[in-house]
Parts: C-alpha cells; structure tokens; sequence
C-alpha cells in the first residue's frame, strides 16, 4: 500500500488540496488517490483538490471518470494544471480551472519557450457558453464563438464563423494583434490593453478584421483582401 | 423490452423542465407505454406535484439508495394511467445523498420492465444535474425564447458535448407567436441557430399549463389545448413517428385579423 499511495503526492495548497502526479500510468495513478482518499474519508470530507497532472496527457473520459469517482467521495475537482496542451483543452472543455493561484515559475518559462510566433491552436468547433479557452499563441476556430465563451490569446484570433462572445487578443500586450471573424458581432474584443465594447448587431454580416488603428484605438473594419 | 433513459435539463430554473417531463411521460403512457418517471431534483421535489401524486409518496429515491425500501415500493403508480409510475425525490435531504452510479444502477434495474425512464433533472449544471445525466440514453433541452435561458442552453449542450453524452435535442417552450411576429421575442429560428441542435418541439404559451399544473393533471390530457397538442406531438416523434411540425401562426390568425381591424400592430 505504501508503494501505491506515493504515486500520488497530496499538500495543502491556498485553495484547497494539490495532488501530484508523476509520469506512471494513470490508471495506477487514479486508483492510487483514491486509495489515498479512501483511507481518510473525513480528512477529504468536502475538500477541493486540484490536480498538477504534469506531462499526462488526458481525454475528456479519464477525467470526466475522476471527477465522478472524486465527487462520489464529496471532494471537488476545480481545476488541472498541467504541460500536455490536449490536457488543457480537456480541462477547459469540462470548465476546470488550468492555472491555479500560485503558478510554478521555473515551468511556465519553459512552456512559454517552448511556443514559437508562429504557433496556432486549431479549434474545430463551436465553442459554447462557458468554454475558455487561453493559448500562447495564435488561435485558430472553425465554429461560432457563442456568447459566454471566452477566447484570450498571445497571438492573433480568427473564427470562421461568428463571434458573440468575448475575445482578447495580444493578451500580453501585442498591439499589433488582430482579430478576424466571418461575422465580428460580439459583446465585447480587446487587443492588448484597448477594450472595445461594440458592437452593432448586423443584419447581412460581412467578414471583418478588428486591430488598433494609428490613433491607437480599437476599431473594426469590413475585410478586404489587401490588408495583410 | 429496453427502456430508453431520456433526461431532461436546461440549466436555467424556471423554464418547463418538471412540467415537460410531466407532460411527455402522460402522453406516453396515453400511447400505451409503460414509463417510469424520476424526479432528479432532491431536496426541492416538484414532480409529484404537477403529476397530482403528492399525497401517494411513502418512500423516495434516497430511500431506495440508502436501502429502506425495494425500488418497487418508492414507485408511485398515476392515478389515470397504470403504466405510468414515479419515482419522487426526497424533499428533506441535498443532492449529495444521490451520486451519478446510483442513477446509473436503479435506470439499470429499471429498463428490462419499461419503455422509457424519463429524469428530470434539477436547474443548475452542479451534482444533481451531473446525477441526472449519468444514465441518460438521450437529452433534452428545455429553454424559452430569452436570451438568458438561451446562453445557459448553450452551456448545458456544451458540456454534454464535452462529456460525449452526444448532441441533445431541443424543446422550444413558451413561444409566443404574436410576439415573435413583432419582433419582441426571438423566434425558434434565433434560438436554433445560435444552439446548432436538432429541433424536437415548439411549445406555445399556453394557460392551460399552468392550470393543469396546478391541479396536478398535466395539460396533454386537455385535447384542446395547443400546448397539449405540442407535447403528444413531442412524444410521437420520441417514439420514432415523425410528425410535422404545428403551424403556430394558424391559431392566431383571427386574433391578428381582429388586431389589424382595432389598428394595433
């Protein structure tokens, strides 16, 4: 049992609990904690556990499965911090926090290295009320933004569909960022540090690109090909 | 004999869930199914209420869970229809007293005997929402023509999506034609195609639901009522029949004579 249980590495963190996983398989891993939970049901008794699940790469049944079985104990699942960008579409797909309070600096850096300019996350779908999703680099939708969903990104957004959500591009202050939808009707866009809360619901919606103009100021303007 | 287990949710409270389960598990048992309905929403029950069965409730769901009684014995038979039975939720305890394995068992114990289970399931996308879609073959949406029941909608088919419970079906409630017609409710077309699902019934406002709620016998019994006719429809088409669409401007049309011939809009 002993050699089970330190699969799993379980602290006290600020918002909760931490578990951390190591790079054994996940099956071992998840009955691991469990075990873990098991073995102190009153200590877990309500609990919040987020889970640093370092390089795992995990699907939305590994751990829509966890966080039943971790609920069926009364401990809530809230966020999954982990390096796998699959892990993290996961996580926000299912509305689980990716970051959580205190952030490990040394492998963030790392992450943030690893990301060229030219890095894009390709979305092939809608994203829906309470989806974010956060990216270093470029983000890439086929699919509407649909109000209540979020989109922050380092590098530029481009939705083949409709945006009526909330989007942020440049997030660390790139203001030569850009966003560009097929319909750009949405409750709110900021590039960099400019917010602009537009926008006119259209009713024959053209392609359009929104940017910071040479004022300095947040504008959209009708797509035409010649603007690179 | 299968029964397929269909939940029904919305995310907003307030928008139809109790009275559209209520009223589609009649109107199944009227086609001579044998339905079983479950109150998912523990702690702050209403089906019994709208299903007039209140006083008939020995045992509940938690009951059942925690052992005190057989499922047989926590499942309260209609009083107009033999085949149609629920199962109430316990109206002093919280969500928690249920988690997403028990619905899975008793829906196991229950399909080899019925046609279709039907959960309705608390407002909300926390436990008693997740205990309600874990057994669930099929979901339905609720939602009304406005905004805020809408984007909720929206969240609730997202996280289906992302649970791969497949993609959920929608019923259109309270739709008000006149209104839509002046451009003061959104129509069945707005919500579709910000939603992207497939279309199952549009019900229209309607007294008669409320009445019918309030004296616990649900509105598909009243032949005459367009609500009614909208829900049997719903339950033909969830029985594979495919039924077209009620032209929900038809019964309409002498009002809107008359508001043209008074010179309102």
């Amino acid at each position: 049992m002993e050699q089970i249980t330190s699969l799993v590495q379980i602290k006290g963190i600020r918002d909760g609990l931490l578990a951390t996983f190591t790079e054994a398989p996940w099956d071992d891993q998840r009955i691991a904690l469990l075990a873990q939970i098991d073995e102190r049901p009153s200590f877990f008794q309500g609990a919040r556990l987020a889970m640093d699940v370092g390089l795992q790469v995990l699907k939305v049944n590994d751990l829509v499965d966890l966080r039943d079985q971790l609920s069926e104990r009364n401990v809530v699942m809230w966020a999954v911090v982990g390096e796998s960008p699959t892990t993290n579409q996961t996580s926000q797909l299912l509305g689980l926090a990716t970051r959580i309070s205190k952030p490990r600096p040394e492998e963030q850096r790392q992450f943030a290295n690893t990301i060229s300019d030219d890095t894009a996350l390709f979305i092939n779908k809608t994203l829906r009320s309470g989806t974010r999703v956060e990216y270093p680099g470029h983000v890439v939708v086929m699919g509407d933004v649909n109000p209540g969903a979020e989109i922050v990104a380092e590098g530029n957004v481009i939705v083949w569909g409709r945006v009526r959500g909330m989007i942020h591009a440049g997030a660390k202050g790139n203001r030569s960022a850009f966003i560009c939808a097929l319909d750009l009707s949405a409750n709110q866009l900021r590039i960099a540090d400019e917010i602009s809360a537009m926008l006119k619901p259209q009713k024959d919606s053209k392609p359009e690109i929104a940017s910071i103009n040479s004022e300095g100021r947040l504008q959209a303007e009708l797509w035409h090909s010649g603007i690179s | 004999m299968t029964a397929q287990v269909i939940t029904v949710t919305s995310g907003k409270g307030g928008v139809g869930k109790t009275t559209a389960v209520a009223n589609l598990a009649t109107a199944l048992a009227a086609d001579g199914r044998k339905v079983v309905c479950i109150d998912g929403d523990i702690g702050l029950r209403n089906l019994d209420v709208i299903l007039g069965l209140e006083n008939r409730i020995v045992y509940d769901i938690v009951d059942v869970i925690e052992g005190r009684c057989k499922l047989k014995q926590a499942m309260i038979r209609d009083k107009h229809y033999p085949d149609l039975y629920l199962i109430p939720a316990a109206q002093t305890r919280d969500k928690n007293a249920v988690s997403p394995s028990d619905m899975i068992r008793i829906c196991k114990e229950l399909r080899p005997d019925y046609d279709f289970v039907i959960i309705d399931s608390p407002a909300g996308i926390e436990r008693g929402f997740r205990n309600s879609i874990a057994a669930a073959d099929r979901v339905l949406i609720v939602t009304n023509p406005e905004v805020s029941a809408v984007r909720d909608a929206d969240r609730v088919v997202g996280i289906l999506e992302a649970e791969e419970k497949g993609t959920p079906s929608l019923i259109l409630n309270r739709l008000n034609p006149a209104l839509v017609r002046n451009n003061d409710m959104l129509s069945a077309e707005d919500v579709l195609d910000l939603l992207g699902i497939q279309l199952i019934g549009v019900v229209p406002e309607d007294e008669a639901v409320i009445i019918g709620s309030n004296r616990g016998s649900p509105v598909v019994t009243d032949p005459r009522s367009r609500a009614g006719q909208a829900f049997r429809n719903i339950a033909k088409r969830l029985q594979g029949q495919d039924v077209p669409f009620m032209d929900l401007e038809q019964q309409n049309a002498i009002w809107s004579a008359l508001q043209r011939l008074t010179g309102r809009k």
